[in-house]
């Protein structure tokens, strides 16, 4: 889904993904979700809306969770990007098994924007009560689980089990 | 030995859950096939105009353009069938205009496809697209539903009179007898409702990805879809004209459907023909702007309900008069949902005689309108429920008490309703009494004692519902006007050493058939989950099935898994037999041990197997090598999951907002497989009935705009919008027609809980005179309805 080139004109970007360095000439006008996707394979990146409102999208860049499709890859230049593929580090892998052991997920394709979300949120010191794990989950979309399930997940992880 | 948590009844762990959580899922937009092009459709962005020329020339001769579509280049090839033919109650069928892949003369509704660019990359294509020349006459838009059959409407297809595509009645003989029912009776509770118009909205955009093998005249489709041999026999057969074996359909994993993936969409056809006339692959994503105005929407119906009962509160008699949306073109199952879908549901869980349902089928210069989780049983269920809750207020009795004098008792089934459709089993006193349990209605009093204390207002709305689920009896669909069977396969191929793939026609997009399915297999034969793999999704490699959608996959698709599985067994008791040198009568499976009764004679499992495929010591002279065995299985009813369910809110007097405090649930879906995954389906079917009640519409403006075509517009639930959830599966009356007792558990989340979460709302409203607000309950409506009644 490359865009025109010579439209476009073309950029180098390098970066590093999942602890890979990278290094490409692409044309300027491409979204990081689009460059992950086309260009490195990554695609377990997901759009869902591409206007920045349903967070399938959400990846880490500098540790921080993005919309992949309302960010440049340009502006994405020199920095540590971490996708779901490369989420392996002890709190990824917490979500990951709390996901499966609470049924926090089902077609999947929003999972990674979820992962993404709550893991920003947790490193910034998610309190474990529900109505704060929602808040923090509230910029993503889910249309199976109805949420309870990714909530009860999150609190696993935060250790607020019993939280109401 | 086999892990007993791993069989019916275990909260299994989801296996697909890894791939998932590591980006290792394949959807369909992750297929990027070698030298393929890219569609970008041009699309009507007006509701309705006469289509008078179409220049392409200036576009053609854009960088990158590899070829533009028109209707023309269409000339020959079908328009997209319609699955249902209804017939109308005087006999006649139904209106069935045309639906070509590209506009035809005409365009009918925003989102109407006019021409394609196949273009080298998608920025290409888009260039183009803006550089084709379209002149459109524009026609007055026929929207609003009552205006389009009051006579002298615009005309959507010229040929289609009054816009009615038709008039059904049901149960037409009974048609006096209700009138004269309800002219006598005691009292006559009457409601008008609005079903609100829904966008279903998987979070995966479809995708069609289009591929054609020159050496062989194979096309392949990859594309988003729940049912892929449906997909390959209408298109095959009515479109493209291209025999099965030279059409592969592909589903892989799919990102959520709630039914607005069934159907075939004129993007599929297009990649299919387009890949062959470009002899490349082309591949057409969706962005969710497009969806908005091309993926079918769901409800849409405009309802008067009249309930008479008499003077102890029995239902004595039962008539709707309903406009169904059907937008500018027949979808695949558009014209079964408001009929057979939901006037054979119109008896609920009651004992009422007497029903009849009448159904204006409306074509307006919209988007299509077709099934969307529940379809046409959301809609019986919420009049129904409504009505029932709005005649227990004017009668003075408590809903639960009106809801129980009238319930069907566990003595009366199998029950023939006066709807044509016969409930096996259920116990709907026993699930209303769970839900009362479960959602502490006796401490009600004291929790709206505390809300107001506080200036809030209070309400506890309840709702029971039944639907039909386990689609379908072909022959009975036959007969309502299916154009299709609704029998489900399965291929179980046990592997020379024990493991086993099951290939079913089911299909999966979210609800966890890669875990249910070998619990069952693994039960039936006693070995470990682990050892059963499913095969899904394409019609290369699965025998001819149906798909997923209605409730069906483990009530149909699960029973030809069983069928299956038990010719397997009857197949290696021989072998095993043989091998023992014992009568095959005498032979037990148990624990994946073949054993002979009263003896300590005993064989593996897997060795069994090892002979079926190394037949050197085996019964050649009567039983072929191998082990592997298809069925096809009908079923000879529905299903009739059933539940009550429970919401509960408090309202602000000062903005109208609504909060749900509390959500409870308590279903009879029959025996139950998952447990997890149950309550999975349950919480996310609750999460759109919520979404359906409070938050979303898809509205149009007069001119045929959609004026909720996006995430910015159209209100789905998010996390902090919905409650906790109650559920509760324990009271089970198993489903008597089918082995495992299975009824579906799908829909009922999006069934129930509409009618339960306006209950709530009009109950907390009823002290201020508000006896019903249309959904979405927004805080604007809530606050105009409180404030118009007081």
């Amino acid at each position: 889904m490359t865009p025109d080139p010579e439209a476009a004109g073309t950029v180098r970007v390098q970066m590093a993904v999942n602890g890979r360095p990278v290094n490409a000439e692409i044309p300027a006008c491409t979204n990081l979700a689009d460059f992950l996707r086309g260009e490195l394979g990554l695609t377990g990146t997901h759009l869902g809306c591409e206007h920045g409102v349903c967070g399938a999208c959400t990846l880490m860049v500098d540790g921080a969770a993005v919309r992949g499709c309302l960010m440049l890859a340009v502006q994405a230049d020199g920095a540590e990007v971490t996708t779901v593929e490369g989420l392996d580090d002890p709190l990824g892998r917490a979500l990951r098994e709390a996901f499966v052991a609470r049924n926090a997920l089902q077609c999947g394709f929003c999972t990674p924007g979820m992962l993404a979300t709550l893991r920003e949120a947790i490193g910034a010191g998610l309190v474990p009560e529900r109505a704060a794990v929602r808040a923090a989950l509230s910029g993503n979309f889910c249309r199976c689980t109805g949420y309870e399930a990714i909530v009860d997940a999150a609190l696993d992880v935060i250790g607020g089990r019993d939280a109401r | 030995m086999p892990k007993d948590h791993d069989g019916i009844g275990a909260s299994t762990k989801r296996r697909e859950d890894v791939r998932f959580l590591s980006g290792a899922g394949r959807y369909t937009d992750d297929i990027n096939l070698r030298g393929q092009a890219y569609a970008y459709f041009l699309r009507s962005s007006v509701a309705h105009g006469n289509l008078t020329s179409i220049d392409t020339a200036e576009a053609e001769a854009m960088p990158g353009v590899v070829r533009i579509f028109t209707a023309k280049d269409f000339e020959g090839v079908g328009g997209l069938p319609c699955g249902w033919q209804v017939t109308d109650r005087f006999g006649q069928p139904m209106k069935e205009p045309g639906h070509p892949v590209l506009a035809t003369g005409k365009v009918r509704h925003v989102g109407d496809p006019i021409a394609v660019v196949v273009a080298e990359s998608l920025a290409e294509a888009k260039d183009a697209a803006e550089a084709i020349m379209v002149d459109i006459d524009e026609l007055p838009a026929v929207i609003d539903m009552k205006a389009a059959v009051a006579g002298g409407a615009p005309l959507v297809h010229d040929d289609v009179e009054n816009n009615l595509c038709y008039d059904w009645g049901f149960v037409e003989e009974n048609r006096e007898a209700v009138d004269a029912a309800i002219r006598g009776a005691h009292h006559v509770t009457t409601l008008e409702l609005v079903n609100n118009r829904l966008v279903a909205n998987p979070m995966e955009p479809r995708v069609a990805v289009g591929d054609y093998d020159r050496t062989t005249g194979e096309h392949t489709l990859y594309t988003t879809s729940q049912n892929p041999h449906v997909i390959r026999l209408l298109m095959g057969a009515f479109v493209l004209g291209i025999p099965e074996h030279k059409l592969r359909v592909v589903a892989p994993d799919v990102g959520g459907g709630f039914g607005t993936k069934i159907f075939h969409y004129a993007e599929e056809a297009f990649c299919t023909f387009a890949a062959k006339a470009v002899n490349r692959p082309v591949k057409w994503t969706c962005d969710r702007s497009e969806a908005f105005i091309t993926d079918c929407h769901g409800r849409d119906h405009v309802t008067k309900i009249e309930l008479a009962l008499d003077a102890e509160g029995k239902f004595l008699a039962l008539r709707t008069d309903t406009l169904a949306n059907m937008g500018a073109y027949l979808s695949t199952f558009a014209p079964s949902v408001p009929t057979w879908l939901h006037g054979t549901l119109m008896a609920g869980n009651y004992t009422t005689p007497l029903v009849y349902v009448n159904v204006k089928a409306v074509f307006t210069n919209t988007v299509p309108v077709d099934a969307y989780r529940g379809a046409g049983r959301p809609e019986a269920t919420f009049q129904l429920e409504r009505v029932i809750d709005k005649a227990a207020r004017e009668l003075g009795i408590d809903p639960i008490e009106l809801r129980r004098r009238n319930f069907i008792k566990p003595e009366q089934f199998p029950y023939q309703t006066p709807v044509a459709v016969v409930y096996d089993t259920g116990n709907y006193h026993a699930t209303m009494d769970k839900l009362v349990e479960i959602a502490d209605v006796a401490g009600f009093p004291a929790r709206r004692a505390a809300s107001e204390a506080k200036g809030k207002l209070r309400g506890l709305g309840i709702a029971h519902y039944i639907e039909a689920c386990g689609i379908a009896p072909s022959q009975l669909v036959g007969q309502l006007g299916a154009r299709a069977g609704l029998y489900e396969s399965a291929t179980v191929r046990v592997n020379a050493t024990g493991s086993i793939s099951v290939y079913t026609g089911s299909h999966s997009h979210g609800q966890g058939h890669e875990t249910t399915f070998p619990q069952v297999v693994a039960e039936m034969l006693g070995i470990d989950a682990t050892q059963v793999d499913i095969v899904h999704g394409d019609t290369s490699k699965i025998p001819m099935g149906m798909g997923t959608y209605g409730s069906r996959s483990i009530a149909v698709g699960g029973t030809a898994m069983v069928k299956a599985t038990e010719k397997i067994i009857a197949k290696a008791k021989k072998i095993a037999a043989h091998l023992m040198e014992a009568a095959e009568t005498d032979v037990e499976l148990a624990g994946g041990q073949f054993s002979v009764k009263g003896t300590d004679k005993s064989i593996a499992w897997g060795d069994v197997c090892l002979a079926a495929y190394v037949p050197h010591n085996y019964p050649l002279e009567s039983i072929e090598p191998g082990l592997e065995e298809t069925a096809f299985y009908d079923p000879s009813n529905f299903t009739y999951p059933s539940g009550g369910y429970a919401c509960e809110v408090e309202v602000d007097p000062d903005t109208g907002k609504v909060e749900i405090l509390a959500f409870s649930a308590a279903d009879d879906f029959g025996n139950v497989i998952n447990p997890m995954i149950v309550s999975g389906q349950v919480h996310g079917g609750i999460a759109q009935g919520i979404g359906q009640a409070l938050l979303e519409q898809a509205v149009y403006d007069e001119n045929g705009q959609l004026l909720t075509g996006s995430y910015m517009d159209y209100a789905m639930p998010r996390a902090d919008d919905v409650p906790m959830y109650a559920v509760d599966h324990s009271c089970v009356t198993p489903c008597t027609h089918n082995p495992l007792g299975v009824k579906g558990c799908g829909e009922a989340g999006a069934i129930g809980s509409p009618p339960a979460v306006v209950n709530a709302v009009v109950d907390a409203l009823a002290a201020r005179g508000v006896t019903h607000i249309d959904m979405p309950l927004t805080p604007a409506r809530v606050w105009a309805a409180m404030n118009a009644a007081g």
